[in-house]
């Protein structure tokens, strides 16, 4: 069964056609990547996706339900998280902090005032903090101004705050760039563990190290151009002729 | 206690302590001395910082949290006021009515405002609130004389209704607290020293308190933490679930009902409104206290109220002759020149002195002065520290 729909999708920016009539069915509960070229339309399909853009034509649903103009937090209350390109954290707060935000979000919907409570009284949310922290290795670093955090502890701790929300859906947009082998190998293996643990969660991963694409992915697609090449299994996409002559040779 | 750690409630302990004992401390020199022109207790100044410092209090829930930088607060301020006269002259002279009818009114308009100006943000925002304030002053002092009594100002009558209260005799009422009139004071001699202790600052005080103790509950709530991600970073808000308009709408109108209260409490001291208080010069000084003592700090916004309402009225009332008075001691070829250097600086020209501290607070300490005073505890605490050899140098964020 699919989870999210992406039908015959074109958006263009001012004469160039960053995506033109995609069309992706990813099924429940399995990881999907994307990968393709600098500047294939991978990120701007992605916000498509969240109501960042809305496209030209073409439809996109999530759980049946469309997803064009639907406000950005309304998404993400139906059960889409999103790992940006670029590290959206809140940078003057601490680590901590920054994974408290969405807990309470859950907790809460899209606004509560509650003016009367107090952050560090919230035990059960904060130990949930905690453990999602110590779940990424960064719970030594809670205290720490997220801002001075290095580029791939950014993406871990964005990834945190995504994942503290329990999303159905996450999108993740090459959550590994910028981290040294051996962050990039245990970010693999987080969200191997991940999918292991919730069954429910589907992932769609952006992504240019293929090593990072080939040990999670169960299907793949090939955006060159703005329009998707060929959608297989990794095995049946390394070989592929036109993935060689689109991405892996011209590269 | 109260719903605080025990490090706030120390904290909150510090603040309520400092306040009630202000007509010492602002009063340190003896009446005699050279130096008693710095002396700052009496009432009509220590009111002032305290209104002013709530004033800034709830600018700063706004400002100092979500970042949305309002230029019109003073509008909230001067409806206030009139609301407060309002009721001392159709109600009663308590100033209970006027001041709950002075925060209600005040967060209506903000909630009015608010809307409008939160659907932009930056200076976009900035100019709206600008725009909207001078629109409130130009209503005042024209367009509803009926209800300001224009450029004159709103004044309470002998001839007011105060349907509450008992018919005046011959002298105008004075607000008051079930009887505690504010404008009584009692002059306590001390070590040979005259303090003056009024109803009016205590009754202000008390509020300022109050209002402390609230916006330190927000600043630690959840709803405070919101806030904070609001001015950090609003994609990622947005991708969280949450939508911010809400947010910055309720610290909007939270900020607007301190900008009311302290109206309010204006005309409490002194039942009196005019359009003046709701000018663009009023909006920017809530902006500079706020900055000078450290937005986003809870004690910040106070502190630089109370610095600035001290250079208005300390620094204003020095001039030549007080300064040929200090330094006649001098020889004449001296005197005339420091004299000279220091004049353009007192009196008429305090706000040079404000201009020029405000300029070397935000080049050295762009925190304002919280930020030195955070500075000066973080060596202290290196210092000593070092001094016990190996000591934990943990330093905890200090507000
Ligand atoms: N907001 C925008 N306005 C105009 N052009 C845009 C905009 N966003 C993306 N583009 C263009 O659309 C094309 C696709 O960009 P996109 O960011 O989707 O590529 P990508 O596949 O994510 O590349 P990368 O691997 O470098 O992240 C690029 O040519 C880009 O310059
Ligand atoms: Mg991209």
């Amino acid at each position: 069964m699919s989870i999210l729909e992406i039908r015959n999708v074109s958006k263009r920016f001012s004469g160039l056609k960053a995506l033109d009539d995609v069309n992706i069915s990813v099924a429940q509960g399995s990881v999907h990547a994307i990968i393709g070229p600098n500047g294939a339309g991978k990120s701007t399909l992605l916000n498509c996706l969240v109501g960042k853009l809305v496209p030209d034509s073409g439809a996109v649903t999530f759980k049946e339900q469309s997803l064009l103009g639907v406000k950005a937090y309304r998404i993400n209350q139906m059960g889409v998280a999103r790992v940006f390109q670029t590290p959206e954290i809140f940078f003057d707060l601490t680590v901590l902090e920054n994974v408290l935000i969405p807990l309470f979000a859950k907790r809460d919907g899209s606004f509560r005032m509650h003016a009367y409570e107090t952050v560090e009284n919230e035990a059960q949310i904060v130990e949930e903090a905690e453990t999602l922290l110590r779940d990424v290795n960064m719970a030594d670093k809670r205290h720490m101004h997220s801002a001075s955090l290095s580029r791939g502890d950014k993406r871990r701790l964005e990834l945190a705050m995504c994942l503290s929300q329990r999303p159905e859906l996450l999108l993740l947009d090459e959550p590994t760039a910028g981290m040294a082998r051996a962050d990039t190998n245990n970010t693999i293996e987080l969200l191997r563990q991940i999918r292991d643990r919730r069954k429910n969660i589907t992932m769609v991963i952006i992504e240019h190290d293929m090593h990072v694409v080939f040990s999670l992915a169960d299907r793949i697609t090939v955006m060159a151009q703005g329009t998707a090449l060929v959608e297989d299994v990794p095995d049946k996409i390394k070989g592929h002729p036109k993935v060689q002559e689109a991405y892996l040779g011209g590269h | 206690m109260l719903g605080l750690n025990r490090r706030d409630t120390w904290f909150l302990l510090i603040v309520v302590a400092l306040t009630l004992l202000t007509p010492f401390l602002l009063q340190p020199f003896a009446e005699d001395s050279a130096l008693a022109q710095f002396n700052a207790g009496y009432p009509d100044l220590m009111q002032r910082i305290a209104i002013y410092g709530i004033f800034a209090m709830g600018f700063n829930i706004l400002f100092g949290l979500t970042g949305y930088l309002s230029f019109g607060h003073a509008a909230f301020l001067g409806v206030g006021s009139y609301s407060a006269v309002w009721m001392f002259k159709l109600l009663s002279m308590n100033v209970l009515p006027a001041l709950i009818l002075a925060v209600a009114i005040a967060g209506l308009m903000a909630l009015l405002i608010g809307v409008i100006s939160l659907r932009r943000s930056g200076i976009y925002f900035a100019i709206l609130t600008l725009a909207f304030a001078q629109m409130a002053y130009n209503l005042a002092y024209s367009v509803l004389t009926p209800l300001t009594n224009g450029e004159t100002g709103l004044q309470i009558t002998l001839s007011d209704p105060r349907i509450l209260d008992a018919a005046a005799t011959d002298s105008l009422p004075v607000p008051s607290l079930f009887g505690l009139e504010m404008n009584d004071a009692a002059q306590v001699e001390v070590l040979g020293r005259v303090f003056t202790f009024s109803v009016g600052y205590y009754f202000c005080a008390v509020i300022a308190i109050l209002a402390f103790y609230v916006s330190m509950r927000i600043f630690r709530s959840p709803f405070g933490l919101m806030l904070r991600a609001v001015k950090t970073n609003q994609t990622r808000m947005s991708y969280t679930g949450l939508n911010a308009r809400p947010y910055t709408l309720a610290a909007f109108v939270i900020s607007g009902m301190y900008a009311g209260l302290a109206g309010g409490l204006l005309a409490a001291m002194d039942p009196l409104a005019g359009p003046e208080r709701m000018q663009w010069t009023a909006s920017g000084e809530v902006v500079l206290m706020t900055i000078l003592g450290g937005a986003g700090t809870l004690l910040g916004p106070v502190l630089g109220a109370g610095v600035i309402k001290y250079f208005e009225n300390i620094f204003s009332k020095i001039n030549e002759n007080v300064l040929h008075e200090w330094f006649g001691a001098l020889p004449g070829w001296l005197e005339t020149p420091i004299v000279g250097l220091i004049d353009p600086f007192v009196g008429e020209g305090w706000h040079l002195t404000l201009g020029a501290l405000f300029m070397l607070v935000m080049i050295f300490l762009p925190g304002g002065l919280m930020e030195g005073g955070r500075r000066i505890a973080a060596a202290w605490r290196r210092r000593r520290a070092r001094r016990q050899d190996g000591g934990s140098g943990s330093t905890a964020p200090a507000e």
